[in-house]
């Protein structure tokens, strides 16, 4: 069946339909990761997005179920250039077909996905539809493409209810208990915790700052999520109150940028953000340079930020933009990229270890 | 961090000769880091023996010595240019282990020269094999059972405890060399007793197998702060068990998810940092193909094969951004050269999919085993660049020039279904095309994955051109399928189908193979219907940065990127493809330059090439550069687009000499000599017209197209006789025939391959071989200089050693060369280069052959005389006369030093490969000697190639009737250096008789000790065995040279070659003369 991706600059591209049969209206971006595209479908951060895979051979390994990062699927569509109809790994389940067709994901196949990503590099992201109607009436679309807004994602991503997930028991020493908000957190932030000996309670985004202090947690972990940060003012009014207690925090790109807002910094969308797995990013303190997952369309404004609050701890070597903060005073401290990676270098998998070492309060000792 | 200020004046330290298993990548990794080092102002002396390289051009490096890769010469020449460090890593294995033996010895401590870039601990930790597994074990990372063995009982023994079938590496050895599976006890004997042999250091890692485990290579650069990096990823279509060069490779890697690839990538990184490597690094990984146990193969701590073919394939510029790590930056302090905007410390994204074939020598070495083992047997590699996997490997099997364009290419389809089975066992470089037969005889995914390990994902991308394939036969073209005509069942090749079709690179001669339509319908069709390949950038980052670097590739879909340029002048320069004997890096040398000159002269340059290896697919060579396939289709498709003023062909040899007809048809004019003039070259007809016009000798001969004919020819001629196909390159199929029964097996051996093109027979004349390049501007002539081959007619020129100035023939008969010419020349309007081969008997001159294009001398009379003829052939192609460019016409002064070439050859990776020299061609590089004396350059150039005597003083003479008289004199001058001779029956009674003291051995079929434990007593140093007339017949010959080979003893086929050894050797000596090429 013939599909069509138009974008809200008018431009179309025909292909071939895949997945689930279902119009979409939804916000293109592209990731340039060349595997994990299993993690990058089931990583909620693209909730209220369509996912162009730059990478022209998808699907190649099937699906592994495990090596999902969230019960489901998130983005609105999913647009490839060839999807391989052979599925070989040794731990498949599925073919991506069928993946996408069980988790009702519309997409496109067959296109030129980098001319696509070349509009999108010169333009900036905008929002399109994919849909199979031949008969599309472009003129109509246009204005419906330029409403539509991701809105409040973070809603639909978040655990309904609060629960726990035991840690691995690693040392003697006793478990340290992290409260992670779940923006739309990857499994693998509590995994990675867990894995470290850390037992992770999990509360939903919009939990009173009171309930989280009162449950008193050994620290705070702000997960990665979807969406414009400044969209949270309930979440940010909150993370203030966090912010304001002694509890030793470590957040991840949407929970990083909530915290800047917490402090009273800016964040600014993007012109087509980051979404890889081969961004360098550097380690102001150290100058060493380490090679991230990324998936953000906001990043923190740091021109504004007074050091008396927090001061730049990561910076992206292409670009220059704000990687993470160091909050002056206080044990937080906050990266706009993934340590817990999946897809992506497992390079920042250190920064899971220096939070809990800010847990055991040698952080401060060395300071 | 920033520079260090203590780095001014670097040695840097080639790879020497080509030889299998380290090619043409080493060029271009040198040249890329020497301009990386000139760039930031550092000084560089480069030493490399071999002239036919781009690096040892003086625009490269300041200082260029041309001399024998040895320590004791290196030594002579830090002594000389005192350099205060060196940089090992980016000459390959042969570089790295010259340095090592420079730091082991002291040498470089007691000289305040540093190791640049890894230093010898590191090297040591990654080379040794104990050293390396025990450094693998303390960082967790796992390595396959093994222990490193330096005897054949020891080995014998580990092998008990870990059983069959067990994988053998010597260490420090080239492309595998020596290395193999064993499944026995006999062949882990066999193997490790060689293997013990070529080792320099006498260790063999004997292995637990791990064959059919997925092969993964990554490619990593690491910095002097310790920041780490994957350029890629690449994954080996065959498993483990075929050596990585012989291999189909991947990149990225396609089966792996994201688990697999992190957990290797991450391995990878962990190496490199407990190595403490800075600069680049080649990581080779064995994965379970069903579960996540992985194994570290090996560490190559350099720029390797794999490298340069990581940086063609991302656009990662490795040997540059290794030479800037080495002097001091950080991946974070270096700029992405494609991006410009973009920095070295990023991992590159691609959005494409590579594909890798090996050129493998066997249409060379039609007696050698085509078997694929752990031994690198492939001389070139050829690479391809699409958005699918089919249309990468369709257009790579294409790029390879083997009479080869879809995977039907080679006929199985008389093979049953058992013989199939059977088949697919053999691990050869024809097993996808049997996997191809397989699945169109219905054998199921999983049957072919369990006999061959190739993963289904691949199985079924061979199955999708397969399927394309029965889709297109018998197709009508649309208006025909409506007549109803019933020879096509109602088969159409609907647009629809052909756009299909082209997106999997089916190129259109194969469509119309496979439908029956003509090919130029086809063309017209998809040229009506907008079937047009459009090009994609390489650009490092999958569109996620601008780029500006025009390095395109081809696909059917989509929107072109190619930027339209308009400048005054656009030319094409066509490369040279795969690097395979006969026709070498020198190609690409002669393109490189070519191209440069363009440049200078305000042309637009586009290169179009597949060959990874070669400087002339770097990314700034060119102002443009096409990945793609060389033949007729792929380049209309480019010239349809870019619309070049003109292309020149006569440059990247035969591959381009091939297209001449097609770029006409095309509308492109060809620069400098007219094709009509090179086909009156090449056509026995013409070409004796205008011998007869110029009244020019040549020997007589006919051209046939049958054995009759050719019977015919020799028999008025009177035997022996030359047989030879035109139109081919180094002599392919040339024999010496002696009789009738040779006639007929040559002409058997010719016609197997598709002949197009007529068969020479001409009478063989034994004479002295002299060869001049040449360039013409139609009027006058320039010949820098004669060169004279030592070995008489009959070996081909490519084998011969060639010595230049030209030594041993007249005035008379310089002078008749340079008239012969001109004459010849002139006639054949050449505008640029020509090359003549000629024959000289007293003072008789005759012609063999003319090329009306650059040959193999090329560089090599370029670098040794000082005048650039590539960048002079090219002025005069666009319309410069000799004169005009400061040349007085004719022959040159002759130099007052001489400089001698080399031949070098591979055969002891080739098993089962004839290396008796002939007229057709067998070397695969070369290396010079040169010096104030003729003696002193024969020694250096027999050094260079690696026959470093003596040692033993022990040698074995076993020749043919006609050679006993020379023999005689030979082994006198070898008994007066002390050597002790060893000959067979006659040999040793015709020596003795003579009055040299020979101690007779037996034959092989004789009882012991046979000539045979001689040479494998490893007390021999040289074997000279002439085989007997024409082709040798001789099992014992044959034999007796394979084991002196493979068991790594110098063996001589040639008196003349033979003479100039025990020559070079007389006049042995320790203190060389340098002579620094770049203020020649």
């Amino acid at each position: 069946m013939k599909a069509f991706l138009i974008l809200e600059d008018g431009t179309v591209f025909s292909g071939t339909h895949i997945g689930f049969e279902r119009e979409v209206i939804s916000e293109i971006v592209f990731n340039t990761s060349m595997a994990g595209y299993l993690e990058v479908l089931t990583d909620p951060s693209y909730a209220g997005q369509a996912v162009c895979m730059t990478y022209p051979l998808i699907g190649n390994y099937g699906v592994c179920r495990e090596d999902m990062e969230s019960k489901r699927a998130w983005p609105d569509g999913f647009i490839v250039r060839e999807l391989s109809r052979m599925a070989s790994n040794f731990r498949k389940d599925i073919t991506i077909q069928e993946f996408l067709t069980e988790q009702k994901i519309p997409g496109i196949a067959g296109i030129d996905t980098r001319a696509l990503t070349k509009i999108l590099r010169k333009k900036g992201t905008m929002n399109g539809m994919i849909t199979t109607d031949e008969a599309f009436d472009l003129a109509a679309i246009l204005p419906r493409l330029k409403e539509y807004t991701t809105g409040k994602v973070v809603e639909k991503v978040t655990c309904s209810q609060k629960y726990e997930i035991e840690g691995q028991k690693c040392s003697e020493v006793r478990k340290k208990r992290v409260a992670l908000l779940d923006f739309g957190a990857k499994d693998n932030i509590a995994a990675s915790l867990a894995r470290r000996g850390c037992d992770v309670w999990v509360y939903p985004a919009c939990t009173g700052a009171e309930e989280i202090i009162a449950d008193e947690p050994d620290g705070i972990m702000l997960s990665n999520g979807p969406g414009d940060p400044k969209e949270c003012t309930q979440i940010i009014a909150e993370l203030k109150k966090l912010y304001d207690t002694d509890i030793p925090i470590f957040a991840i790109c949407l929970g990083h940028q909530l915290m800047a807002l917490a402090v009273g910094a800016d964040t600014f969308k993007m012109k087509y953000g980051h979404r890889g797995g081969n961004h360098p990013v550097k380690d102001l303190k150290t100058g060493r340079v380490y090679i991230s997952s990324q998936n953000h369309g906001y990043v923190v404004d740091t021109q504004n930020l007074s050091p008396q609050i927090a001061v730049p701890a990561f910076i992206n070597v292409n670009d220059g933009t704000n990687e993470g903060l160091s909050y002056t005073g206080k044990n937080i401290f906050t990266v706009q990229f993934h340590p817990e990676a999946c897809p992506g270098p497992l390079d920042s998998g250190y920064l899971f270890d220096r939070f809990i070492e800010m847990m055991e309060g040698k952080e401060e000792e060395n300071a | 961090m920033p520079k260090n200020p203590n780095v001014k004046r670097v040695m840097v330290i080639g790879s020497g000769p080509i030889v299998i298993g380290q090619a043409a990548e080493f060029d271009y990794a040198g040249t890329q880091a020497c301009r990386s080092l000139k760039e930031e102002g550092v000084e560089v002396i480069l030493v490399n023996s071999n002239p036919a390289t781009i690096m040892t051009d003086k625009n490269i490096a300041d200082k260029v010595y041309i001399e024998p890769l040895t320590a004791r010469v290196l030594e002579q020449i830090i002594e000389k240019e005192k350099p205060d460090s060196i940089l090992p890593t980016l000459g390959g294995q042969a570089g790295l282990n010259l340095g090592m033996e420079l730091e082991e010895s002291g040498f470089l401590a007691s000289h305040n020269v540093k190791l640049l870039g890894t230093t010898a601990k590191t090297i040591k930790k990654a080379e040794d094999r104990q050293e390396f597994k025990d450094t693998m074990e303390k960082i967790g990372e796992p390595c396959a059972a093994s222990q490193v063995v330096e005897s054949v009982e020891d080995g014998v023994a580990f092998v008990r405890t870990i059983g069959y079938p067990v994988v053998l590496r010597p260490a420090y050895t080239l492309g595998g060399s020596g290395g193999g599976i064993a499944h026995n006890q006999a062949e882990l004997e066999s193997i490790l007793e060689n293997g013990l042999r070529l080792s320099r250091v006498g260790q063999v890692l004997v292995e637990r197998c791990i064959a059919g485990w997925k092969e993964i290579e990554y490619e990593v650069m690491r910095d002097c702060a310790g920041n780490c990096i994957t350029v890629c990823n690449m994954e080996n279509i065959d498993p483990v068990g075929v050596h990585t060069g012989d291999s189909i490779v991947v990149a990225p890697s396609q089966t792996l998810g994201d688990k697999e690839y992190q957990m290797l990538r991450s391995a990878a990184l962990n190496i490199i940092n407990e190595l403490e490597i800075t600069g680049g690094c080649n990581v080779q990984f064995a994965l379970h193909p069903s579960s996540f146990e992985y194994c570290v193969i090996e560490v190559n701590p350099r720029v390797s094969r794999s490298s340069a073919l990581a940086s063609k394939a991302t656009g990662y510029p490795i040997a540059k951004v290794a030479a800037k790590i080495a002097l001091g930056y950080t991946l974070d302090e270096i700029k992405n050269a494609i991006t410009g905007k973009t920095y070295a410390s990023f991992e590159p994204a691609l959005d494409y999919c590579v594909v890798k074939l090996p050129r493998l020598p066997f249409d060379k070495f039609i007696t050698a085993k085509r078997t694929l083992t752990t031994q690198m047997k492939a001389t070139g590699e050829v690479m391809s660049i699409c958005s699918s996997f089919e249309g990468a490997l369709m257009k790579a099997i294409r790029s390879l020039e083997q009479h080869v364009d879809c995977l039907l290419s080679y006929d199985f389809s008389d093979l049953s279904r058992e013989e199939l089975l059977e088949r697919l066992k053999k691990v050869d470089d024809q097993r996808i095309y049997v996997i191809a037969e397989a699945l169109r005889k219905g054998i199921d995914y999983e049957t072919i994955h369990e006999i061959t390990m190739i993963d289904c994902w691949f199985i079924d991308k061979i199955a999708v051109l397969v399927e394309m394939e029965n889709a297109l036969k018998g197709c009508a073209l649309p208006e025909d399928a409506c007549l109803g005509q019933q020879t096509h069942n109602g088969k159409e090749l609907s647009i629809e189908l052909l756009k299909e079709a082209k997106r999997l690179e089916f190129p259109d001669n194969v469509i119309a193979r496979l439908t029956g339509i003509p090919e130029e319908t086809i063309k017209k069709l998809r040229y009506d219907n907008g079937i047009v390949a459009v090009y994609k950038m390489v650009d490092t980052c999958a569109a996620e940065f601008e780029a500006s670097t025009p390095y395109y590739y081809s696909v059917y879909g989509g929107e072109n990127e190619a930027a339209l340029t308009n400048p005054p002048k656009k030319v094409l320069v066509l490369g040279s493809g795969p690097i395979r004997i006969g026709q070498g890096i020198e190609f690409d040398y002669c393109s490189v330059h070519a191209t440069w000159a363009f440049a200078k002269a305000g042309y637009e340059t586009i290169i179009i090439n597949n060959n990874p290896e070669t400087v002339s697919t770097d990314f700034d060579i060119a102002d443009k550069l096409y990945f793609e396939p060389l033949t007729p289709e792929d380049v209309e498709s480019i010239v349809r687009l870019e619309k070049p003023d003109g292309a020149v062909v006569q440059f990247g040899g035969q591959t381009a000499i091939k297209l001449t007809e097609s770029l006409m048809k095309m509308g492109v004019p060809i620069l400098g000599t007219k094709a009509e003039d090179v086909d009156a070259a090449e056509d026995r007809e013409l070409f004796d017209k205008i011998l007869e016009q110029t009244q020019i000798p040549r020997a007589a001969g006919g051209t046939v197209y049958t054995a009759q004919e050719a019977k015919e020819v020799a028999n008025r001629l009177g035997y022996p006789v030359l047989v030879r196909p035109s139109y081919v390159l180094g002599g392919q199929g040339m024999q010496i025939a002696i009789s009738d029964e040779e006639i007929e097996e040559f002409m058997n051996i010719i016609n197997r391959i598709a002949q197009d093109h007529p068969i020479l027979v001409d009478k063989y004349l034994q004479g002295k071989e002299i060869e001049v390049d040449a360039v013409c501007d139609g009027e006058d002539i320039l010949i820098p200089g004669i060169m004279e081959h030592i070995e008489r007619t009959g070996v081909h020129s490519g084998d011969s050693i060639s010595v230049y100035p030209a030594n041993t023939i007249s005035d008379t008969v310089k002078e008749k060369i340079g008239e012969y010419t001109r004459r010849l020349a002139r006639a054949l309007h050449v505008k640029g280069l020509i090359n003549i081969q000629f024959i000289a008997i007293g003072e008789d001159v005759y012609v063999i052959e003319v090329n009306p294009r650059s040959s193999r001398t090329v560089p090599y009379i370029s670098k040794v005389t000082g005048i650039p003829i590539v960048d002079l052939a090219t002025e005069v192609i666009l319309g410069k006369t000799i004169r005009e460019l400061g040349y007085e016409p004719g022959l040159q002064p002759q130099a007052d030093y001489f400089a001698i070439k080399m031949p070098v050859f591979s055969f002891e990776k080739i098993r089962g490969a004839e290396i008796s020299l002939g007229p057709e061609m067998k070397s695969t590089g070369e290396c010079l000697g040169i010096a104030k004396t003729f003696n002193e350059a024969l020694y250096k150039a027999f050094l260079g190639a690696g026959v470093d005597l003596p040692r033993h003083k022990q040698m074995i003479i076993t020749v043919k009737d006609a050679d006993k008289g020379e023999a005689v004199e030979i082994g006198r001058r070898f008994e007066k250096l002390g050597y002790t001779i060893y000959a067979t029956r006659s040999t040793a009674a015709a020596l003795r008789e003579a009055g040299v003291r020979a101690r007779k051995v037996n034959k092989i079929s004789q009882e012991s000790p046979t000539v045979m434990d001689l040479i494998l007593g490893h007390r021999i140093d040289l074997v000279i065995d002439t085989p007997t007339q024409g082709r040798d017949k001789s099992r014992d010959g044959f034999l007796i040279r394979r084991t002196a080979i493979e068991t790594g003893v110098n063996c001589i086929t040639a008196m003349d070659t033979a003479r100039a050894l025990v020559t070079s050797l007389e006049n042995a000596q320790d203190q060389f003369t340098l002579i620094d090429i770049a203020s020649l």
